[in-house]
């Protein structure tokens, strides 16, 4: 059985370790766009009101805003909904923030399928794509509350704009306050040498489970949590293709240009191997319960399993 | 400064303006033209700014919204003293501090932040005019747009959240020269009556003539003294103010003078000192 010690939203981890980050650094300033209680940033507008504002439905002003307190030498903390904090302001956060390599860290909540029923025009899937395509930006995907409340305080003090991705509805916790947290270090989740499951956010615990499965199956999987997304870690990657020959990736994403596509760069420029990718494939989401989304999109242990013995029969 | 000493500075920038311009092959002359007197009375007379220390953390900031305009910028800051005047002739040349539109990589001295995607300027500065409210500074802040600048919808945005967050320390600046790239502003999308517009979103506006160095001089002043609520300054002004064959010409928005256009127009603001 898969270690599960929780369930919890990642959205609280992000607000928690603002909370944290804003006690001891007077530098930290978060803004919020109508979205405050719902990204979980409520707690630190509590704390700190000097040093939280709330741009309203304007998502341009709010990358902006963020700019402008960066030049004045704050480490600004931006949350909304993923599709807004990263689509609509995409080119503030290119051409005033990366082009300018300004301390903005942007958290985009919300992300993926399991938004629910909102339906599509909510499910941010395409994020990872379009943010690790800019120069200066580091893209992290953490994979459960812990990791992300981690990521959020590590996010502060790593130089340039920062894109944190995470999600709105409770999924297991699978990492502990002692699990090693490095942004551009790989955490090997379990280890074999058969086949390697990549993995990143909410699909790192869906591959912990196919390892599971597989194993009792005599197959033997090392399970990636890949929570740097970019730079990210090649020397990992690079050691699972030769170890294991054969590599799944797994994220709730778009297969196109995310998280998948940043993995296979790796592998056939190092070291070629046969892959296989889960993620939604090249579609729009629609309404529903999370847990019917992920089984309708494709998102499942199963199918990590399904795509395992397909890459075993190319090795 | 008195105003005869900003006059022959004014006319001194236009120059370096339109060499650096011939120099590079390419650029923006109509609408650096059109902002010289704005500019040059910012820094010489109103800008806690100091060439030696220039991110001193009392400074005044400026942001050029209107990117394309650099040159001004450009000439004005080798003007008082930030970098020597012979690097102006590198502008948009490989390798140059001085890129085709702001770049704050490059490390040019009084490059805040990297500008010239329109319309995203004056977020920054409320940014920045938020950020000295927090910190309780007194530092100001000045951002420069163009009038074809505020079709932008993201302009609007920083509009109403100014007033919002009383950002009394935010002087905001629309060089009004009428043109931009298809034509006359009012023809392509008309964003008249812009002074009611801003007052409308709750700013101090004050409406001057933006070549007119008393004019420009007092509604910095001004500015200063009003609490609560950000100024926008309205300044008309000429695209391509200075040149007879480039003012109001909307063709100068963005074309390099030749060699023979250069000097004519040298000779013009020579002349017109005397």
């Amino acid at each position: 059985m898969v270690k599960v010690l929780g369930n919890k939203a990642t959205r609280f981890g992000f607000g928690e370790g603002l909370v944290e980050l804003g006690k001891k650094d007077n530098k930290i300033f978060v803004l919020g766009a109508d979205t405050v209680s719902s990204v979980a940033i409520n707690e630190f507008q509590n704390n700190f009101p000097d040093r939280f504002a709330n741009v309203g439905i304007a998502e341009t002003n709010l990358l902006g805003m963020a700019a402008g307190l960066a030049v004045a030498g704050f480490t600004p903390f931006v949350s909304t909904y993923g599709v807004f904090a990263s689509g609509r302001p995409w080119e503030q956060i290119r051409t005033t923030i990366c082009y300018s390599n300004l301390n903005v860290k942007i958290g985009g909540s919300h992300s993926g399928l399991m938004v629910g029923p909102d339906g599509a025009t909510h499910q941010a899937l395409e994020e990872i794509a379009i943010m690790r395509c800019l120069p200066n930006m580091t893209v992290l995907v953490p994979c459960d509350v812990v990791e992300t409340k981690k990521a959020t305080m590590s996010a502060a003090y790593y130089d340039g704009p920062v894109y944190i991705r995470y999600g709105r509805e409770s999924i297991p916790v699978i990492t502990e306050e002692s699990t090693p947290f490095e942004i551009g270090k790989a955490v090997k989740m379990r280890d074999g040498k058969d086949v390697c499951i990549a993995a990143c956010g909410s699909m790192v615990y869906e591959a912990l489970v196919a390892a599971e499965i597989l194993e009792k199956e005599g197959i033997k999987a090392r399970v990636l949590n890949i929570h740097t997304i970019k730079p990210i870690d090649e020397q990992a990657i690079i050691s699972a293709a030769k170890d294991c020959g054969a590599i799944v990736t797994a994220e709730e994403h778009q297969i196109y240009g995310g998280f998948g596509s940043a993995v296979s760069e790796v592998v056939v420029k190092s070291c070629p191997v046969p892959m296989e990718f889960v993620a939604v494939n090249d579609t729009f989401g629609e309404s529903g319960s999370p847990a019917d989304l992920m089984v309708k999109y494709g998102l499942k242990d199963i199918n990590i399993v399904n795509a395992v013995k397909k890459v075993l029969k190319r090795k | 400064m008195d105003f005869t000493d900003l006059k022959n500075i004014s006319a001194s920038v236009r120059k370096e303006i339109l060499s650096m311009l011939y120099k590079a092959g390419s650029g923006h002359p109509g609408g650096s033209l059109s902002a010289v007197e704005l500019l040059v009375d910012l820094y010489n007379n109103h800008m806690n700014f100091n060439k030696d220390n220039w991110q001193d953390k009392n400074r005044d900031y400026f942001v050029l919204s209107k990117g394309h305009v650099c040159p001004v910028l450009y000439a004005v800051l080798s003007q008082i003293g930030c970098f020597p005047k012979e690097e102006l002739d590198t502008l948009r040349k490989i390798g140059s501090r001085l890129q085709g539109h702001p770049a704050k990589d490059k490390k040019l001295p009084g490059i805040e932040i990297s500008t010239g995607s329109l319309g995203y300027g004056l977020s920054i500065g409320v940014g920045i005019a938020k950020g000295m409210k927090t910190l309780n500074q007194n530092n100001r802040v000045y951002v420069l747009m163009g009038d074809g600048e505020q079709q932008e919808g993201s302009i609007w945005e920083a509009v109403m959240a100014a007033p919002h967050f009383k950002l009394d320390n935010l002087c905001a600046i629309i060089d009004c020269n009428g043109l931009q790239i298809d034509g006359k502003v009012e023809d392509v999308l008309n964003i008249n009556p812009i002074a009611d517009k801003y007052k409308a979103f709750g700013w101090n506006v004050i409406e001057i003539d933006g070549h007119n160095l008393k004019e420009i001089d007092a509604a910095y002043a001004q500015a200063k003294t009003v609490k609560g609520v950000p100024t926008v300054i309205v300044a008309k002004t000429v695209k391509g103010k200075g040149v007879s064959f480039m003012e109001n010409v909307y063709g100068w928005h963005g074309k390099a003078p030749n060699k023979e256009q250069l000097e004519k127009a040298l000779k013009e603001i020579d002349e017109s000192l005397k």
